[in-house]
């Protein structure tokens, strides 16, 4: 996919969807080392393209479910900065009500069935939630991101057979990030392509570059245009790497300095917004604007945060059932 | 009134609840045209078509989480782990996911799967196919656990638990499936939340649920021809538990024995009898008296077995204990 194949408009909004999330991440980064923000932080930096680039292939009435690392997919889904600030705060006004924090956020009104806790557990959720927009007759599709560390997970393997079985409208985006928390693809698994586990379940299994927002996208629509067809699952192995540890304080000491200079140097949002400016489609106060437009957000979705109520106390005993009874949380 | 089994009655349940409710299907292992292990759900796939009855590999953490993912969307599905002993192998679908959607999401989602569990011992069926899980998953908060031992009871609380927004676990008792009990014409759900007393009495109340309920029933018409009188109470539901009923009969009998075929260390029994200390003690006469299973996995032969399940004759025991009566085994 080249350029002149999206209208200008749409490609800026997706170099703007990216430096939203690199933005989002590096602030929370700092507010969280400023103390505001007290529990784990997973940051996407990096892997923008990925979420942007899928994001970009989905229509309305798409279910997702994301990972650990996972505002990046929430951003480009069209998420509220404001109120994931909040969630990360910890504060009422937060998506999950501080109930959930960074690893489990949802928005429900688009589809985002929640960032996860648990390698994998993502994976049949989203399965199942193919499953339900099948039967349901709902024109749509379910994508489940993950990284390559979750396909060694029996549920990565027991969702595709499943999906490719029920011919299921699923898109499994796998984030390959040469890396499973701190230990190097080679040293989890002796597949060099994730892509090739999609031969076991008779679905294309497809690479995409992952630091090419326009490579990712071109195969996602592929991929949503089969499944509404019918045709069933795709794996998609997005190659890409993490410019920070697997979480916010790690120091990723387990990463040759080279090879981290090499994916730098290879940054999807750099790399994409000279991109737009060699190929004329923008020009750079174009670019600048939109940076600018960006830290205006985020500014005011850290105030937005930052002011919104804490929880009281007792309500920690809440939410535990939809629908409860005397005691519950309690006795 | 009919007269029909245990398993008839789960599947009147579940079919009742497919007609009334478009979103309401089935899934799980040989449960389709196979109709089940057991044959609960025999019948089913010849009359909602296989988009209902949905016949799965053997995956049970993807069929657990294809449920919850299906029930995030709208879906109520209704999933048979084929032995309960197989939920180890859907956890984290179950615990992880399922019970902690509605918290973890400030009440945003919820996760109403019901989970069909076939506990305990079918006879001489060992360690990984006869275990009674129900503590493990009662000490989940999110999840709702219902445990019934009579078919009247199963078709009502299967359809409470299909109906309700939260996940909920039942416990079917293999034994129990063939068991034969007066079904109302009409069944209405049953709220979750209340024991039943299966047997009036003024001396001891045993606490049970599942099969060992009728182990209870045998013990205390032995005891009665001993002029021991005893109140069975049916929990049928663990979480949410019936305190009040509890008390009420505590306020008549003063004693409480607890059965269960689980293994007694860490059992829902405890539970029970924690609950009796901390909200009953001024009705206590005696120390609470627990006949469970031993804390041993299931053997297999059929003396071994016996001997680690609580039957009639131990329950007997157990209440002649509590009254100070001569122990006889």
């Amino acid at each position: 996919m080249s350029t002149s194949d999206l209208e200008p408009e749409r490609l800026l909004g997706m170099y703007r969807d990216m430096l939203l999330i690199r933005r989002f991440e590096e602030r929370a980064a700092e507010l969280r080392m400023a103390g505001l923000i007290p529990g784990f932080l997973h940051p996407y930096i990096g892997q923008e393209a990925v979420a942007v680039g899928v994001c970009a292939a989905l229509g309305p009435g798409a279910a997702l479910t994301s990972t650990h690392r996972g505002h990046g997919h929430m951003l480009a889904r069209g998420a509220s900065p404001a109120r994931m600030y909040a969630e990360l705060y910890a504060r009422r006004d937060g998506y999950n009500r501080a109930k959930g924090g960074s690893l489990h956020m949802i928005d429900t009104e688009l589809g985002f069935l929640g960032a996860n806790g648990i390698v994998g557990g993502g994976i049949p959720l989203a399965t199942g939630a193919g499953l339900q927009l099948k039967r349901s007759g709902v024109r749509a599709v379910a994508v489940s991101f993950f990284g390559d560390g979750a396909t060694n997970e029996g549920a990565f393997h027991e969702s595709l057979n499943l999906a490719s079985l029920w011919k299921l409208p699923v898109l499994y985006v796998c984030e390959n990030n040469l890396y499973g928390e701190f230990t190097r693809q080679d040293r989890h698994q002796t597949v060099k392509d994730v892509a090739v586990r999609a031969s076991s379940y008779e679905m294309p299994g497809v690479i995409a570059d992952g630091n090419d927002v326009l490579d990712v996208h071109r195969v996602a629509d592929a991929a949503v245009e089969r499944a509404l067809e019918g045709g069933g699952p795709t794996l998609i192995e997005a190659k890409t790497y993490r410019h920070r540890g697997h979480y916010e304080g790690d120091m990723g000491a387990y990463r040759p300095p080279d090879e981290v200079a090499e994916w730098l140097a290879r940054d999807p949002i750099l790399t994409f917004g000279a991109r737009l400016v060699a190929e004329h489609v923008v020009d750079q106060d174009a670019l600048d604007a939109v940076a600018r437009e960006v830290e205006e957000t985020l500014e005011e979705a850290a105030a937005f945060a930052a002011a919104s109520p804490h929880p009281l106390p007792e309500e920690a005993l809440e939410d535990v059932y939809a629908e409860s009874y005397e005691g519950a949380a309690l006795r | 009134m009919r007269t029909i089994t245990y398993a008839a009655a789960i599947a009147e349940a579940i079919a009742e609840e497919m007609e009334r409710d478009g979103q309401v299907f089935l899934i799980g292992e040989d449960i389709g045209e196979a109709g089940g292990v057991f044959g609960v759900t025999k019948g089913l796939h010849a009359r909602f078509g296989p988009d209902r009855v949905l016949d799965t590999p053997i995956s049970e953490e993807a069929i657990a989480g294809a449920a919850v993912g299906a029930a995030l969307l709208g879906g109520r599905p209704v999933v048979e782990i084929m032995f309960s002993d197989f939920a180890t192998l859907a956890m984290d679908m179950i615990v992880n996911q399922a019970a902690k959607t509605h918290y973890m999401t400030g009440g945003r989602l919820t996760a109403p799967v019901t989970l069909r569990l076939v506990t305990g011992t079918a006879g001489a069926t060992a360690a990984q196919h006869s275990q009674s899980l129900e503590a493990w998953f009662a000490h989940t908060p999110g999840l709702k656990c219902v445990a019934p031992s009579t078919p009247a009871d199963a078709k009502a609380l299967m359809k409470a638990a299909i109906r309700d927004p939260d996940p909920v676990c039942v416990f079917e008792h293999k034994q129990l499936y063939f068991s034969k009990g007066e079904v109302p014409d009409e069944v209405e759900p049953l709220p979750l939340g209340q024991a039943r007393s299966a047997r009036e009495g003024g001396d001891v109340t045993i606490v049970s649920w599942l099969k060992t309920v009728q182990e209870s029933i045998r013990a205390a018409e032995q005891l009665a021809e001993e002029g021991v009188s005893v109140e069975v109470l049916d929990a049928r539901s663990l979480v949410p538990f019936d305190r009040e009923g509890l008390r009420s009969s505590l306020e008549k009998t003063g004693r409480l024995l607890i059965v269960h075929e689980a293994p007694q260390r860490g059992g829902f029994g405890a539970e029970v009898a924690a609950i009796a200390a901390e909200e009953c003690f001024d009705l206590l006469q005696a120390p609470v008296v627990r006949v469970c299973g031993t804390n041993t996995p299931m053997p297999y032969a059929p003396e071994l077995e016996a001997f680690v399940i609580p039957d009639a004759a131990r329950i007997a025991d157990g209440v002649r204990r509590l009254v100070g009566a001569e122990v006889r085994s």
